[in-house]
């Protein structure tokens, strides 16, 4: 065994940990919001996630028929494509309520369950549908910038690119922001009273509904910026490529302890960084026995693990403000 | 409850009213129809190649159906999805095998749904002749209705190092792949055969992962390997060799057949001009046929051809080839003469060259060509030059793949 | 009783139906109908049990030899039938929620797999298997066998879990054993990867019945032990030790409920169902691979006992024949109606179907189809679980008030009481309860929801 390639490596395999870490830190928080004010797992959230991704190529792609791709500063287009992704997921979301879960809202637990994985379906081949007709063609990429393809190459084995910046950046702007509004603002508050329990927050004057409205919208737009993000730092998207990266932001909020949002964070880094170093090093640790292929199991079997000794996730029970 | 007893009939009502009708329409087309069936995934994620092997197949029928419409017969395309997905696929293959009129079938994309769904035409000697099913086992049972157009795993795998070894010159190869039985199946052949050419072998990996290839570029890098083989389909192959490429990887990159698409330039961009790939069909360069071919698909459904479309274009020309000599004399033929006629059926000069099959449905002779990528930009993926030609004939006995 | 003779016509019409039009989808729906009309309209049980075993025993297999589809369908119906059945146990009895119920089906379908077929030659060396046919008969044990000592596997670690916790886990299981069985070609080749085992064997079948119908009988044989087994469970000690355990952990251990062996007991009989019809599978596809053992298996098992209602056999059963049957044949059928349309030439508004794009192909859209009508499941669902056999309303005595719950909306496993809004004893169930105030009286397991006027 080569072990100055195990530590040569190591800087590298952090680093692509970290930003998938920030990436399913991002999805996770929607799960972990919509669970906390509503108690059911959102499974048609891996679906506003990637539909983010695609209404940030169409910016990009729009961008660029026009000439302004290369014409506007690209942190401006960033932001654009950003902004963009996160609106059109945060609506997709509200409606997704308004259509699919309200109606549902006094039946058994289970039941909305069922309508999401519904919707989750119907989405993906809704979006495959609208771009084969649009584009013809469903599997989209996204338009590279020049400059968020610059390398610093720190030693042989390690780089870090611009793209990989602007994505952990992004995120933590995005979870900042959101920490801001959950916590420092009054829509915050009342979010966290509608979580805390809805019949008491109702008596004190607040919209139920429209809370509820707001944590999707707000779920949708964190996941509609990890959509844009997962593009950018990828580069190719297609309607189906959202369920597993949802699957596993999923994990990753139960991981953290489910509707708790720094739980969710937390949750998010520790899969990634878990996947990223199975993946690459398992190979390397077993003699090409066992090999990347194993990264999942090793990190659902870590995750039944922390469930055991921790039954409420990791941060289940220390931290108790929900939201 | 009684508002929802009403719903629920009205439900059934309209759901029998739609019913009714196909029914109806069944029923009043008798003789004179004659059916081919395609079986491929329609939708979910492996939807692209699916849809591909349709429009192939597709294509070849509305262009050929001439002789057999002059006949007086009717001449038709169903197409059935299989949502890559063993048990749907077994079901339609019931369903297909209940229809009379089906005459022959074009699929599948996975050996998975392959095989369980074969046996089921085998029961009544439909014909089946897949564009995409690699897997040695799909003909080493023997069947008389089943055959193929593409290559075997272990034909193509062999192709490949014997490419990397002779003409790459390579010293070290790090393989990855797609954990499909495709993917995986033309791996492993490559790394057996180049192992036993003295190529060493940084690396063997398998993913299931579709966007994000840090993590197993990483290690891979730090090998330097010469040449990295990507056994699997251009969709996850193309982001693997861009996301190496932005990461400082070196090494010439090569694949299989499921490379042959120019949505491979259209990911990767710059990064994969100048690799190499094996495939079956020549490039529309410098075959006249396959640029007819390329240019017929474009301008029918706007699009550059899948893999595997070229492969169920020859495989619906055969099917029609078949009936068409089963139906001599105006009659309809029955689906055990089709099998026979579709065996014995020569088809020079199909897209993927010439197919003629040998006694288990296999190519006598697969032609094998190793293309370098010539230009980043999708629209000259057709400019594709031909770097050497191998002909390689099935082996004629099951060969276990190497443990 | 006007209904016996309508349902006796009903049998008999639509069976004649078939047998004249062989290909029609909808008379093959028709004969399904009169089938539910049977199994729910109120009529004397010894009619309605006897027309039943005529139409399943006699009539199906008739229809099937004439059209295999058909039979195929009914097959599929019976697995997913005996599937749903065996996940009712553990969601909808005990209310554990189960992600990766499909584990237990592929460990089932993976021992027969590589027994019955020469691959264990490369496992053990020599030559001695496959193994002979009739084994499968004992392989049907032993598939039962395995799969229930994997669901005590599972349990075991899991018990201390709760809700959506235990649901993260048996979904990571799920997964775990279908990478597994798409790694574990090396080092030692248990599965051949994704490349597949076959051919798998398929057993001598008695009087030489042909095996489309001799999968069907057994099928429903299977299906009819896991109906008795269920009921017998449903009314003995231990399906009242799993209801409590839904009901409330705390009261149950409190009223002596062994809470490690209920469980425990749970996941074993609610596996085993799978694995005897894992069995099964392998030796109908003649081939299997990891494909066939994906997550959205599992979940299409769930939808199946959801949209039935939970704890509700008869749902159960409703469940699993509507979904089957909406994907395999209504779907399709619809889709193929529109192909031939399109070739027709038909036009609708002036515009003719032949032009339309390939992107509207219709058979690309049938998951969305059903997708479309999974996503509302509300009117189906607990209407068609709160009927029994008969259309009796079971009623339950509500704990609080205990007054028969008259059951408003909700599945049959989550009745609630109207005269007392809620039967939930207010308490945390948050596991310990240590440290989490009662945030709401209905949270952990998949007894209820929250009250409607919450929702207001």
């Amino acid at each position: 065994m080569d072990v100055e390639l195990l530590i040569g490596i190591f800087p590298q395999v952090l680093l692509d940990g970290i930003i998938l870490g920030f990436m399913y830190a991002l999805i996770a928080l929607g799960y972990t919001m919509v669970y906390g004010v509503l108690e059911f797992i959102n499974f048609a959230h891996s679906e506003i996630f990637i539909f983010g991704a695609f209404v940030g190529v169409e910016v990009l792609l729009g961008l660029k028929s026009i000439g302004l791709l290369d014409g506007l500063p690209w942190p401006l287009v960033l932001v654009l494509v950003l902004v963009a992704g996160m609106a059109a997921s945060g609506l997709l979301a509200v409606t997704v309520e308004r259509v699919a879960y309200r109606p549902l809202r006094g039946a058994p637990r289970l039941i909305p369950l069922i309508s999401a994985i519904g919707i989750s379906f119907f989405l993906q081949d809704l979006i495959r549908l609208v771009e084969s007709l649009w584009r013809n063609a469903f599997n989209l990429v996204y338009p590279t910038m020049d400059v968020l393809n610059l390398r610093f190459e720190l030693s042989e084995t390690i780089d870090v690119s611009v793209k990989s910046l602007v994505v952990i950046g992004g995120a933590l702007l995005m979870l900042w922001a959101l920490h801001l509004i959950v916590n420092r603002t009054k829509v915050g508050t009342a979010i966290r009273a509608v979580a805390e329990d809805q019949a008491a927050a109702s008596l004190m004057g607040i919209d139920v509904n429209r809370i509820i409205s707001l944590t999707f919208l707000i779920g949708g737009a964190m996941g509609g910026a990890a959509g844009v993000l997962f593009g950018v730092q990828y580069g190719l998207i297609n309607p189906y490529s959202g369920f597993i990266p949802g699957l596993k932001a999923f994990t990753a909020a139960v991981l953290g302890g489910i509707g708790n949002i720094p739980g969710a964070m937390v949750g998010g880094l520790v899969l990634g960084l878990l996947e990223a170093f199975a993946a690459a090093y398992l190979s390397l640790l077993t003699g090409g026995a066992f090999g990347a292929e194993y990264k999942d199991i090793l990190a659902f079997s870590i995750l039944i693990l922390i469930l055991i000794f921790r039954p409420k996730g990791l941060l289940g029970e220390v931290v108790r403000e929900r939201a | 409850m009684i508002r929802h007893r009403g719903y629920l009939v009205l439900a059934l009502v309209a759901i029998l009213a739609v019913a009714l009708l196909p029914a109806a329409n069944l029923d009043a087309q008798g003789k004179g129809t004659i059916k081919i069936a395609t079986q491929s995934p329609l939708s979910g994620g492996q939807a692209a190649l699916g849809e591909g092997i349709k429009l192939g197949a597709q294509l070849a029928v509305e262009k050929f159906k001439g002789t057999l419409e002059k006949q007086g017969f009717k001449v038709e395309l169903v197409p059935f999805d299989d949502q890559a997905k063993p048990d749907v696929g077994v079901a339609n293959a019931k369903n297909i095998i209940a229809d009379k009129d089906i005459l022959t079938v074009i699929g599948h994309l996975n050996s998975g749904v392959a095989i369980p769904s074969s046996e089921v035409y085998k029961e009544v000697s439909l014909a089946m002749i897949s564009p995409a099913n690699t897997n040695p086992v799909v003909t080493d049972r023997g069947y008389p209705n089943v055959n193929r157009v593409c290559g075997r795993d272990d034909v193509q795998g062999v192709v490949g190092s014997e490419f990397a070894h002779a003409t790459m010159k390579a010293k070290s190869v790090y393989i990855v792949h797609d954990k499909t039985p495709y993917g995986q199946g033309v791996a492993e052949f490559f790394k057996a055969d180049a192992e036993k050419k003295g190529i060493k072998i940084l690396g063997f990996e398998g993913t299931e992962e579709k966007s994000n290839f840090d993590p197993i570029v990483t290690p891979m890098k730090a090998k330097n390997p010469d040449v990295i083989y990507f056994g699997g389909i251009y969709d996850q192959a193309a982001p693997f060799f861009k996301q190496s490429r932005e990461k400082g990887v070196k090494g010439k990159f090569f694949g299989p057949d499921g490379m042959d698409s120019s949505d491979l330039t259209k990911i990767a961009g710059k990064a994969v001009v100048g690799m190499y790939y094996t495939s079956a069909a020549g490039p529309a360069s410098e075959l006249p046929r396959a640029k007819a071919f390329v240019e017929e698909f474009k301008k029918k459904f706007g699009k550059n051809p899948e893999p595997y479309a070229a492969e169920a274009y020859d495989a619906a020309t055969i099917a029609l080839k078949g009936i068409e000599a089963a139906a001599k004399g105006g009659k309809m033929p029955s689906r055990e003469d089709v099998a026979t006629a579709v065996r014995k059926t020569k088809l020079p000069n199909g897209i993927t060259g010439d197919i003629e099959f040998d006694g288990k449905g296999d190519r006598k002779k697969a032609l094998y060509f190793v293309l370098q990528v010539a230009s980043d930009d999708p629209g000259k993926w057709g400019n594709n030059k031909i770097v050497k030609q191998l002909a390689i004939a099935a082996p004629a006995a099951p060969v276990a793949p190497k443990k | 009783m006007i209904r016996s003779p309508i349902a006796v016509a009903l049998v008999g019409l639509s069976a004649l139906a078939v047998a004249t039009f062989p290909r029609s989808v909808l008379v093959f729906l028709f004969f399904q109908g009169s089938l539910l009309y049977v199994f729910k309209a109120r009529m004397p049980e010894p009619l309605r049990w006897g027309l039943l075993a005529v139409s399943l025993l006699v009539l199906m297999p008739t229809i099937g030899y004439f059209n295999s589809y058909y039979l195929e369908v009914a097959t599929q119906v019976g697995i997913f039938v005996a599937l749903a059945l065996g996940l009712n146990i553990v969601v909808g009895l005990a209310g554990l929620l189960d992600l990766g119920y499909v584990a237990f089906f592929a460990v089932g379908a993976y021992s027969w797999a590589i027994f019955g077929s020469p691959h264990a030659n490369i496992i053990f060396g020599g030559e001695s298997f496959p193994l002979a046919g009739w084994w499968f008969y004992v392989f049907l044990f032993v598939g039962l066998g395995t799969a229930a000592i994997t669901g005590i596997l599972l349990g075991l670690p899991v018990l201390r879990l709760h809700g959506d916790y235990l649901a993260i886990v048996t979904l990571g299981f799920g997964e775990v054993i279908r990478v597994l069985a798409n790694n574990l070609d090396k080092p030692i080749n248990l599965t051949n990867g994704p490349k597949g085992i076959t051919p798998i064997l398929r057993p001598p079948t008695p009087f030489g019945i042909p095996y489309g119908e001799f999968f069907y009988f057994l099928a429903l044989l299977i299906v009819v032990a896991v109906i008795v087994v269920n009921r017998r469970l449903e009314d003995s000690h231990i399906g009242r030790a799993w209801e409590a355990i839904r009901e409330d952990e705390l009261a149950a251990r409190a009223m002596g409920v062994s809470l490690v062996r209920m469980k425990l007991m749970a996941f074993a009989c609610g596996a085993s169902f799978a694995g005897v019809m894992g069995v099964l599978f392998s030796a109908k596809q003649v081939f299997i691979n990891p494909e066939s053992f994906t997550f959205l298996e599992s979940i299409g098992v769930l939808a199946m006992v959801i949209l039935g209602g939970m704890g509700s056999i008869p749902g159960a059963i409703v469940g699993a024949t509507v979904v089957t049957v909406l994907n395999l044949q209504v779907l399709k059928g619809f889709s193929l109606w529109l192909n031939e349309l399109k070739n027709a030439g038909v036009t609708i508004l002036g515009f003719s179907l032949a032009d339309l794009p390939t992107q509207f192909e219709p058979a690309k859209y049938e998951r969305m189809g059903a997708a479309a009508s999974a996503s509302w499941p509300i009117e189906v669902g607990p209407s068609l679980a709160r009927t029994t056999p008969g259309g009796r309303v079971e009623p339950r005595p509500c704990r609080p008030c205990s007054k028969p719950a008259a059951s408003r909306r909700g599945s049959a496993g989550s009745r609630r009481c109207t005269t007392c809004t809620s039967r939930s004893t207010g308490g945390s169930r948050r596991s310990s309860g240590r440290t989490a105030p009662a945030r709401r009286p209905c949270s952990t397991s998949s007894r209820g929801s929250t009250p409607r006027t919450r929702a207001a």
